[in-house]
């Protein structure tokens, strides 16, 4: 607390760009033609799907920082990007079904896209349980960072998944195949999710890192009051 | 831990996921599992596809859509531009269903050549357009509706 972080100016940045890439997408922006106004999940959905592949992304790289560097510093950044990950990735489902029910029809479907995210998610919140159920620092770091590399076999796979396999979801949309009146609305909308997930990637890495610290190093003040 | 244990860990877990990615991208898993059977490989099948609940996939072919209100009952033609099956649906599509659409439907082909579907899902394109000049998305809608009720 206290002083404020370089990452509280990139937050605000992201919180002005999701007011103005809502506001494009919602009232400037054309409606889609087949959908109407439920073609306007695009701005929410897509952005929080490649962001959420980006956190498993800086996980990925904290990882393997870890393992060659062996600092709290790469095991911190590897515990805030996986959370920020799963809550994005839940997102994203959430989101996802909201659009499918009155497009596809159904709320879910076992589809290639939509199982691999699922398994996705799953395989990422294991990563959260692993390091609620090691104690020991140092074998919580290696062994969450070598599920945090196995899980992240996922993200390939979702991204890819559309295009491996048949699917009900759609492959990826381009400035193409999107109206150019909608691309803008993405941009800023996908800037501005990327501002705040790197906004709770840091503040949550600082959290991470200090807790880390303090576990093995308890601060004299908690030893002074154990003796007493 | 020592620093050779953690980063032989580290290189073990890269390599099991390289592997386990490597798998699954070039194994062939696609080739055993197939989340729908397009038309040709329907009526290729035959009797084989006779029974268990399946999904069929295609686009639907133009003028073959019949829509029986009272029964609550869609007929129309999956296609894919080689082979062509006959769907009978019940329950009514989202507004997203129209001729010439992609659709995925759960069911069971039977001996009489038809394919019975409870589960209809409309497949969207990965494409966003604006609507066409002076023409309304509500009118859209209308011609959509036109077009199943004729």
């Amino acid at each position: 607390m206290g002083m404020a972080k370089w990452e509280d100016a990139v937050g605000a940045i992201g919180l002005i760009l999701l007011g103005v890439g809502h506001y494009m997408g919602l009232f400037i922006a054309p409606k889609e033609a087949m959908m109407g106004d439920v073609g306007r999940i695009l701005y929410v959905h897509v952005p929080v799907a490649w962001i959420s592949m980006l956190s498993f992304l800086v996980a990925f790289v904290a990882a393997l920082g870890y393992f060659f560097r062996g600092t709290t510093t790469w095991d911190a950044l590897m515990e805030s990007a996986v959370e920020v990950g799963v809550v994005l990735t839940s997102l994203l489902l959430a989101l996802g079904s909201l659009w499918a029910r009155p497009t596809w029809g159904v709320w879910w479907d076992w589809d290639p896209r939509l199982t691999t995210a699922a398994v996705m998610l799953l395989a990422f919140l294991g990563v959260t349980a692993l390091r609620r159920l090691v104690d020991g620092p140092e074998q919580r770091a290696t062994w969450s960072a070598v599920a945090t590399v196995v899980a992240f076999v996922n993200v390939p796979i979702v991204y890819f998944s559309v295009k491996w396999w048949r699917s009900l979801h759609q492959t990826q949309s381009s400035p193409k195949t999107v109206d150019p009146g909608m691309v803008t609305s993405l941009r800023v909308c996908a800037f501005a999710v990327l501002f705040i997930a790197i906004f709770f990637i840091a503040r949550r890495w600082r959290i991470a890192k200090t807790r880390l610290e303090n576990e093995l190093a308890p601060p004299e003040a908690l030893l002074d009051s154990e003796e007493a | 831990m020592s620093a050779t244990a953690r980063i032989t860990a580290g290189v073990v877990a890269v390599v099991v996921a390289a592997a386990a990615l490597g798998y699954i991208a070039y194994g062939g898993i696609g080739e055993n599992l197939v989340y729908y059977w397009s038309p040709t490989e329907l009526v290729q099948a035959g009797p084989r596809a006779f029974g268990p609940i399946i999904r069929l996939g295609g686009l639907v072919k133009q003028g073959t859509v019949e829509w029986n209100k009272e029964a609550n009952f869609i007929a129309f033609q999956v296609t894919d531009g080689k082979e062509q099956v006959k769907v009978e649906n019940t329950g009514a599509p989202t507004q997203m269903f129209r001729e010439g659409i992609g659709v995925v439907v759960e069911g069971t082909f039977s001996t009489d050549g038809v394919f019975r579907s409870n589960r209809l899902m409309v497949k969207h394109s990965n494409e966003y357009r604006a609507p066409q000049d002076g023409v309304p998305v509500e009118e859209l809608y209308k011609t959509m509706e036109e077009e199943v009720n004729r």
